[in-house]
């Protein structure tokens, strides 16, 4: 039983913690998603360079062999820059799929050029009815001799305006919201028949509605079985729950220290606001709640990749009920703390506030969570 | 980071399971287990079980007597003892007289008293509190004006858990008024037995008998049974608040309860289906299960850092010990909602011994309401949760 990070941990966090310092001022963060794309290539290059963009793969596919407690590390240190650079769904997601589901040739094509940040990714899961139920999928794959047809709308996929491939959730039998029949297809954006609308979400990043007409793809577009995508689609899941985790709880650290900061400095009636109790019993129970989301997000990481896929699910679970709560109480409370300025859009505590309401809404909020977490 | 135990200490919770299985005495266990009071005696013979074993001062140094446990030891012990459905032990000779005096104590003291800490021989028990100190523990009045060779001691303390069960106390007293209030602290071991000393039970709203209040009437203390010097009592009592608080045996206990409030929830009906099947109060019991789980590993976090030899964070002590109060109060909570209607009848002597009827309703049930009530204390009892905040809050935060 061991919370602390070897030295190889302890490098890569100082690392990512000094660029995020460096690169991640909040007024360069507000200009970079301000612009068209809403990230840096220069920054995604840089992220490359260090290797970050490999981190989980095996070395045999240009990674590092890092397991979910380096993608912790660097989603922590993400989370206190707000990073907007499409890490989760290209590494994560994207990334995830291949790792775990896919073929030895699709492994080769795809790991090395996401490492190598020549190539980025994003997983179309949800759909307008789905809410956060992994099974329900309306999209349709139609087998047509030896290719698919897909057919049909996958909804806020995350960083689906800069990936070069999509990977889309389809239903190639069964009904809506059946646990079989799901599976999981690699789709060039640049596909026939294939349209993304592009929007930026309320937390600065970068979404699309993915629209299918007819997309035809090739047998070795199938990323794992054919009909049994969801187990896989859910370990996928379950990586981005553990690695959103630890993003949280970065913001929620950056919005505790700053609001700390503030309770120190800011005046009225004669005095700093913090030497007032009702005040100072706030900003505890704030730093009580990063705390048990730290303890949580590094219990997700240490368990993601548990064999046992009902402790698997039920250990994030329990992980996202805690991150939903902290990430609430610190969000809402580091506004009401600051006061005025912290409802205005160029100081930095709205956007931690806007980035933890948008992360509870993201693979599953507290209350799914807390049913998934019975129902297991 | 790696959140398994060993094979060495897996080996050793397995150890410590069976030896629990073996040693605690049954009718012991079975009152446990069903939420009746123990008797001095009984929590006498339990903790010489322990004793015997070499198990009471589980946070003890070798060198002092104790197991030598790691972090690692200590947390699997103490989840397995209580697992196991163990009683809480009269722990204030380990937790508190004992460290105490192996940091401040004279060699003639360490001599006197630590040995029969060791074999639990003699109990003690804790006098800080008193009627107008609460909170405001520094403000405390227990005189003891120097008399010769002794302490000359009048005043009252109350909240002492299981005075009426110990041998002795550790008590603070107040040896001069003069100056700031924390400065004028002694700490005195006094005998109980003592002639002068009256002690008077205190029932709480739960019906149980662990609270006392104690009468001091000119109770003559020899000055070798003073720990440090006059007026070094606060920065002692300073020190001991960090042992106190490390406790997290109650984060084990409380996980026992809610296994417990499940079993009983599959027993309960609710219009013909089971209690525990019913939507609102499954997901009670998840988000229990749930708080429970983050408070566990935030109390591994801590021991993971002591055994990495980083420094103990006395804010995350108290964070521990804030949270712990909350989730047990609602778990018990849980339970005594579980009961509905049989929550209500209340027969107090049920729980205490010698009661020979039945009580009304599942024996399952009439505990529920009592313990819940008895929970209340968590959140106040060993510095209330607003005090472990204002501490958080400063030491911590530098607010």
């Amino acid at each position: 039983m061991d919370f602390e990070y070897s030295d190889d941990q302890s490098l890569l966090k100082d690392s990512v913690d000094r660029f995020i310092q460096n690169n991640y001022g909040f007024e360069q963060r507000r200009k970079l998603v301000a612009t068209d794309e809403g990230y840096s290539d220069k920054n995604w290059s840089q992220f490359a360079e260090l290797g970050w963009l490999g981190m989980p793969f095996p070395e045999q596919y240009g990674g590092f062999g890092g397991t979910p407690v380096e993608t912790m590390i660097v989603m922590e240190a993400f989370g206190t820059g707000l990073v907007a650079e499409p890490y989760l769904p290209t590494v994560v997601l994207g990334g995830g799929a291949i790792l775990h589901g896919g073929s030895e040739e699709q492994k080769q094509a795809i790991l090395p050029a996401v490492a190598e940040g020549k190539l980025k990714l994003a997983l179309a899961f949800a759909e307008r009815q789905s809410r956060y139920n992994l099974a329900d999928v309306e999209t349709s794959a139609k087998k047509d001799g030896g290719s698919y047809v897909l057919n049909g709308m996958k909804g806020v996929v995350f960083g689906a305006p800069s990936a070069d491939k999509i990977i889309v959730v389809a239903r190639t039998s069964g009904q809506s919201r059946d646990a079989d029949g799901i599976s999981l297809f690699l789709v060039d954006k640049d596909a026939q028949g294939l349209r993304v609308r592009g929007y930026p979400t309320a937390d600065g990043l970068r979404a699309g509605e993915v629209y299918l007409d007819n997309v035809k793809v090739g047998a070795d577009a199938l990323v794992g079985e054919e009909g049994k995508g969801l187990p896989l689609l859910e370990k996928v899941i379950d990586h981005g729950i553990a690695a959103i985790s630890a993003e949280a709880v970065g913001a929620m650290k950056a919005l505790n220290d700053m609001t700390l900061e503030y309770l120190k400095t800011r005046e009225q009636f004669g005095q700093p606001i913090g030497r007032f109790q009702v005040l100072q019993h706030r900003m505890v129970d704030m730093f009580i709640a990063h705390e048990e989301a730290k303890s949580m997000a590094m219990m997700a990481a240490m368990r993601v990749d548990e064999a046992d896929e009902t402790e698997r699910k039920k250990a994030m679970s329990a992980a996202k009920v805690q991150i939903g709560k902290s990430a609430r109480y610190v969000g809402q409370q580091g506004i009401q703390l600051h006061g005025g300025i912290g409802m205005t859009d160029e100081y930095a505590a709205g956007h931690y506030f806007k980035r933890l309401t948008m992360i509870d809404r993201s693979f599953g909020d507290t209350d799914f969570h807390l049913k998934r977490f019975a129902d297991l | 980071m790696d959140l398994r135990f060993s094979p060495e200490e897996e080996a050793f919770r397995e150890k410590v399971r069976a030896w629990v299985r073996e040693k605690l005495p049954q009718d012991i266990r079975e009152k446990v287990d069903r939420g009746f009071e123990l008797s001095c005696d009984d929590l006498r013979r339990w903790m010489k079980i322990l004793s015997a074993e070499g198990w009471i001062a589980t946070n003890w140094d070798k060198k002092d007597g104790g197991p030598g446990f790691t972090a690692g030891q200590k947390y699997l012990f103490e989840d397995e003892l209580f697992l196991g459905g163990a009683p809480r032990t009269i722990h204030f000779g380990t937790r508190m007289v004992g460290p105490v005096l192996l940091a401040f104590g004279t060699e003639e003291q360490k001599r006197k008293y630590i040995p029969k800490i060791l074999t639990s021989e003699e109990i003690w028990s804790q006098g800080y509190s008193e009627p107008g100190s609460g909170s405001d523990l520094a403000s405390l009045k227990l005189s003891a004006v120097r008399d010769g060779d002794h302490y000359v001691v009048n005043g009252t303390k109350i909240w002492s858990s299981h005075a009426h069960c110990a041998d002795r106390m550790f008590a603070l007293t107040r040896t001069s008024t003069t100056g700031k209030k924390q400065e004028g602290i002694t700490c005195l071991l006094i005998d109980l037995k003592a002639p002068g000393v009256t002690i008077r039970p205190i029932i709480t709203i739960d019906g149980r008998h662990v609270f006392n209040q104690e009468f001091f009437d000119d109770v003559r203390v020899p000055v070798e049974d003073r720990v440090g010097e006059e007026g070094e009592g606060w920065r002692i009592a300073k020190y001991l608040l960090g042992h106190e608080r490390s406790n997290a045996s109650w984060i084990s206990i409380t996980k026992r309860t809610l296994v417990k409030t499940k079993e009983i929830a599959a027993e309960e009906r609710v219009s013909g289906g089971r209690l525990i099947d019913d939507e609102v109060f499954r997901h009670k019991i998840a988000d229990c299960e749930q708080e429970l789980q983050t408070l566990e590993l935030t109390a591994l976090r801590t021991l993971s850092a002591a055994a990495a030899d980083k420094p103990m964070d006395l804010g995350q002590a108290g964070l521990i010990k804030l949270r712990t109060a909350e989730v047990i109060k609602r778990v018990n909570e849980l339970s005594m909602e579980a009961g509905a209607y049989y929550a209500q009848p209340f027969e107090p002597q049920a729980i205490r011994g010698g009661w020979n009827e039945e009580p009304v309703g599942p024996d399952y049930l009439f505990r529920m309401a009592p313990d819940y009530f008895e929970a209340r204390a968590m959140s106040i009892a060993g510095g209330s949760n607003e005090i472990q905040k204002n501490i958080i809050a400063k030491g911590v935060l530098g607010l």
